[in-house]
């Protein structure tokens, strides 16, 4: 294996990796958050219950979220010390911004986590609602950071050396909103399903169970809004790719040709070497109208652009593919518990669309780990599309296979005990009886 | 860089900024490494109160005293670029070596607090956690020896070993090591001297304090000697610089005070005579090593990002302190204050166990 390849599996391993977290980081805290609220609101135990459960999962997964994440921000330079040199001072001011969000979000948790006793109902409430805050805003200065790789702007090339910064418009490059917008909705999408499914899975067998049937209803609220206007933003996104990077979107569609009047491919396989996508069922003109809303537009196949420019196009193709048929089926399930809802107004008690739920648990993330499949290696051979190869920015350090296989193995560790915790501690226990929060002990703090 | 960046103060702040952040990282986030190893070090008839004590302190802060680290990395990365890029490949491996403690380090603590099961495996986390704990803080100062030394100056060129290995791996760089991790234990056995409730507690780990003075005194001593034969000698500067000498006599004060206090039982002074005492140990540092950043290859004004990118960094820095502040105060007040502490841990079901009994 090349260092190079080495490099880009050890960041894709790294980044895939974290995403899981990054995206519960943001998804659980909203909806423990809900939960906690209707607890204040009716003082059923049930809700705190429920509340408490969630934040134990949340607090195993946030930590391994922060040291997988603490390993990326070294890793960028480890991995691509050319690609830090050149563009940290460029796109600094999103990952300082994100150090902040980082701080108030272990802040709160830890107040959160650990403070239901020392804090009044309402204080700690209000500590929820700043982890979630800050954990959405981190993964959005994040975001910012990936979309100028996709977009660079905010500054000059003279030379080849990046002149006239303008950090401000680096960070809200044209990629920005769309890919912010659509990583968000991902996150609580994605957490929302994946709760409803497992909750869906326990309620199949234990029906009347309360927690069960309170836990399905609060992540539906997350997931089913977040899931339809996910299809909307994918749209947007879909836009900006077919503006910024053309061979991306040739890429993802399968587009071997330039031509007007393109059709939208639904599966099939591209095959690079005849310059075709074999078995797509193709709705004619379809794509010219999804990316620039013209049926006659033209969309730039692969061949406007020279072969060595070109993205592994089967992998982007299967990878979007993947995507946009996973959030197929997660519109659909939410369309159906809007239907179920409004007939019966209560969603666990039909038993096909609660296996449809739990079937799905895994579906968003895999959706998401394809759509970033899509973003990155769409981009590639570009680290920064048309300005810096990612060969020209990889470590000189030769042997790289070797943290590759360390980090893959640790990580594989990491990510077996994570889903036995998460099954053994939490989701498979039974309910224990638990004091509340004494009232008095906050009063007390303040008068003290 | 041009003729603006070179005459502006904003690269000096900012670093001064990014070592203040270091600072901090040291004094909160070293204390928590420091009580891993004394969560290793732990025996005798109290030694499971003490892991109890030790998992207590930690609990529910060290995810906010780890960002300190971000912290750092990112004002490196956004303010001074190609320091983050040298520093990453020529440090590539003892770097890579330190992500894997600090990965097992807080991942295991957080299992071993989730971990009900009480078994064989439960004792593993507390094992895994309490030697992540050791051996980073050694990486962490051997990647600061190496800065520190000069080596990294050395040019390009010359097997895999002379690249990437020799320059780190030196008796100096083992001394800044060993000394580093004396400190955090120092640190770490006074914070729990204050916080301890019991006085049979207290009085093990103030015997465990006083140990790790005597032992960071011993590896000032080895770096200072071992200094001397490193490639720039910059650690000679400690004892001929102008202002260092005062500085050293400040800390030499304050590290006596600190023991002094301990002896004396008035262990909220010694806690704050030993913070100080590694502040003014780094700054010192700090002071000799100006204004290089990487003695012989950077220094701060040739390093510096635009100045545009360092004025919107200052910014949000004090936009974020704004936020951030506030925030600490609440942290810091809910759970270390004694008017809280009060209220510890009625509840053992939210917060399932922190320790293996
Ligand atoms: C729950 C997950 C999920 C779901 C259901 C969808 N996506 Fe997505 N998609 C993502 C999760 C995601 C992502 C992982 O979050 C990406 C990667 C980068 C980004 O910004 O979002 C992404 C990227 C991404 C991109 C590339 C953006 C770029 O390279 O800048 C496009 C064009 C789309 N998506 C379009 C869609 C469409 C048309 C969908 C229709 C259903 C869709 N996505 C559903
Ligand atoms: C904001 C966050 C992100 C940043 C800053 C980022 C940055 C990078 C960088 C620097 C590389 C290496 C250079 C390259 O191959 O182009 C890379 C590659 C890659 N990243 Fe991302 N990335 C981000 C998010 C993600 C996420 C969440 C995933 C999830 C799966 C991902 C998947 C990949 C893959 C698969 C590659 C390898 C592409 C290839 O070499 O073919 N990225 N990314
Ligand atoms: C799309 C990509 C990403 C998203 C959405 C994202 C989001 C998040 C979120 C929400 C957290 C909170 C912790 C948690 O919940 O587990 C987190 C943690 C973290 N992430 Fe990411 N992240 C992404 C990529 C990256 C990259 C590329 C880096 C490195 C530069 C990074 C660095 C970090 C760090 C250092 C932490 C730990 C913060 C702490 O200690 O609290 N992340 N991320």
């Amino acid at each position: 294996m090349s260092d190079l390849l080495a490099a880009r599996s050890q960041m894709a391993m790294s980044l895939a990796f974290h995403i899981i977290f990054a995206v519960m980081g943001i998804g659980m805290p909203a909806l423990m958050v809900l939960a906690e609220r209707r607890w204040l609101r009716t003082g059923d135990p049930v809700w705190l219950e429920l509340t408490k459960r969630w934040s134990k999962g949340t607090a195993i997964l946030f930590a391994v979220g922060a040291v997988s994440g603490t390993v990326l921000s070294f890793e960028l330079g480890l991995l691509w010390p050319g690609f830090m040199e050149y563009a940290g001072a460029i796109i600094g001011m999103p990952f300082s911004l994100e150090g902040f969000a980082f701080f108030t979000e272990a802040i709160f948790l830890g107040v959160y986590l650990y403070g239901w006793t020392r804090l009044s109902r309402r204080a700690h409430w209000w500590a929820g609602v700043a982890v979630a805050v800050s954990g959405t805003i981190s993964g959005i200065f994040v975001v910012f950071a990936n979309a100028w790789m996709n977009a660079p702007t905010g500054f000059r090339l003279v030379d080849g050396r990046p002149v006239d910064i303008d950090p401000i418009a680096a960070m809200l490059n044209p990629a920005s909103f769309p890919q912010a917008l659509h990583m968000t909705l991902a996150a609580f999408a994605t957490t929302g399903i994946a709760v409803a499914g497992i909750h869906a899975w326990m309620l199949r067998r234990d029906p009347t169970n309360a927690l069960h049937r309170g836990a399905l209803q609060i992540a539906l609220l997350v997931a089913v809004p977040a899931c339809l206007l996910q299809v909307v933003s994918g749209d947007i996104s879909a836009k900006f790719v077919a503006e910024w990077q053309p061979a991306k979107l040739a890429a993802m569609e399968g587009q071997f040709v330039t031509e007007r009047g393109a059709p939208l491919r639904i599966g099939g396989i591209p095959d690079e070497a005849a310059r075709e996508t074999r078995y797509a069922i193709e709705i004619p003109k379809a794509l010219s109208i999804l990316a620039f809303g013209d049926p006659d537009a033209e969309v730039k196949g692969l061949d406007a652009f020279p072969e060595t420019d070109w993205p592994p196009v089967a992998i982007v193709h299967i990878a979007f593919q993947v995507m946009v048929g996973l959030g197929t089926l997660m519109v659909i399930a939410c369309l159906w518990v809007i239907w179920h809802w409004a007939r019966r107004r209560d969603v666990a008690s039909s038993r096909p669309l609660l296996t449809f739920l739990a079937l799905l648990t895994p579906a968003g993330f895999i959706a998401v780990e394809a759509g970033w499949v899509v973003t990155e290696v769409g981009r590639q051979p570009w680290i920064v599309q048309g300005i810096m190869r990612t060969a020209d920015a990889v470590t000189p350090m030769p042997g790289l296979v070797v943290p590759l296989i360390g980090f893959t193995l640790l990580y594989i560790f990491l990510g077996v005990i994570v889903a036995w915790l998460l099954w053994a501690q939490i989701i498979r226990t039974r309910p224990e009886p638990l004091p509340e929060p004494p009232r008095a002990a906050a009063a007390a703090s303040k008068a003290a | 860089m041009d003729l603006v960046a070179s005459s502006s103060p904003l690269p000096f702040v900012i670093a001064a900024i990014t070592m203040l952040a270091l600072n901090a990282y040291v004094v909160l986030g070293g204390g928590d490494f420091g009580a891993g190893v004394w969560d290793l070090l732990a025996r005798g008839p109290r030694a499971e109160r003490q892991r109890a004590a030790i998992a207590d302190g930690i609990g529910p802060i060290w995810e906010a005293n780890h960002v300190w680290l971000i912290f750092v990395i990112v004002l490196l990365f956004s303010c001074f670029p190609p320091v983050y890029a040298h520093l990453s490949i020529t440090l590539h491996i003892p770097l890579s070596l330190m992500l894997v403690g600090i990965v097992l380090r807080g991942s295991a603590f957080t299992f071993r607090a989730y971990d009900a099961t009480n078994s064989p495996v439960q004792r593993h986390w507390g094992r895994i956690f309490s030697v992540a704990s050791t051996v980073t803080p050694v990486l962490l100062g051997i990647c600061v020896g190496a800065v520190v030394s000069g080596a990294l100056a050395l040019p390009p060129g010359g097997t895999f070993v002379d690249r990437y290995v020799l320059p780190w791996l030196t008796t100096f760089t083992l001394a800044t090591g060993a000394m580093t991790l004396a400190v955090f234990a120092f640190l770490a056995a006074i914070y729990l001297v204050v916080e301890a409730k019991e006085t049979d507690l207290q009085e093990d780990f103030r015997r465990m304090a006083l140990g790790a003075a005597v032992a960071v005194g011993v590896g000032a001593a080895l770096v200072l000697l071992l200094g001397r034969a490193t490639p720039m000698r910059i650690t000679d500067g400690l004892l001929t610089h102008p202002f260092a000498v005062p500085l050293q006599l400040l800390t030499a004060v304050l590290a006596l005070g600190a023991i002094a206090a301990l002896l004396r039982r008035r262990y909220r002074l010694a806690r704050v005579a030993a913070v100080l005492q590694v502040s003014a140990l780094m700054w010192g540092w700090a002071y000799v090593q100006f204004p290089w950043m990487i003695p012989g290859v950077h220094s701060i004004e040739s390093a510096a990002a635009p100045l545009v990118t360092l004025r919107l960094v200052a910014i949000g820095i004090a936009g974020g302190a704004v936020v951030l502040v506030p925030s600490l105060w609440v942290l810091f007040r809910v759970f270390k204050s004694e008017s809280a502490s009060a209220f510890k841990r009625v509840d053992t079901a939210e917060h399932p166990r922190s320790f293996p009994k």
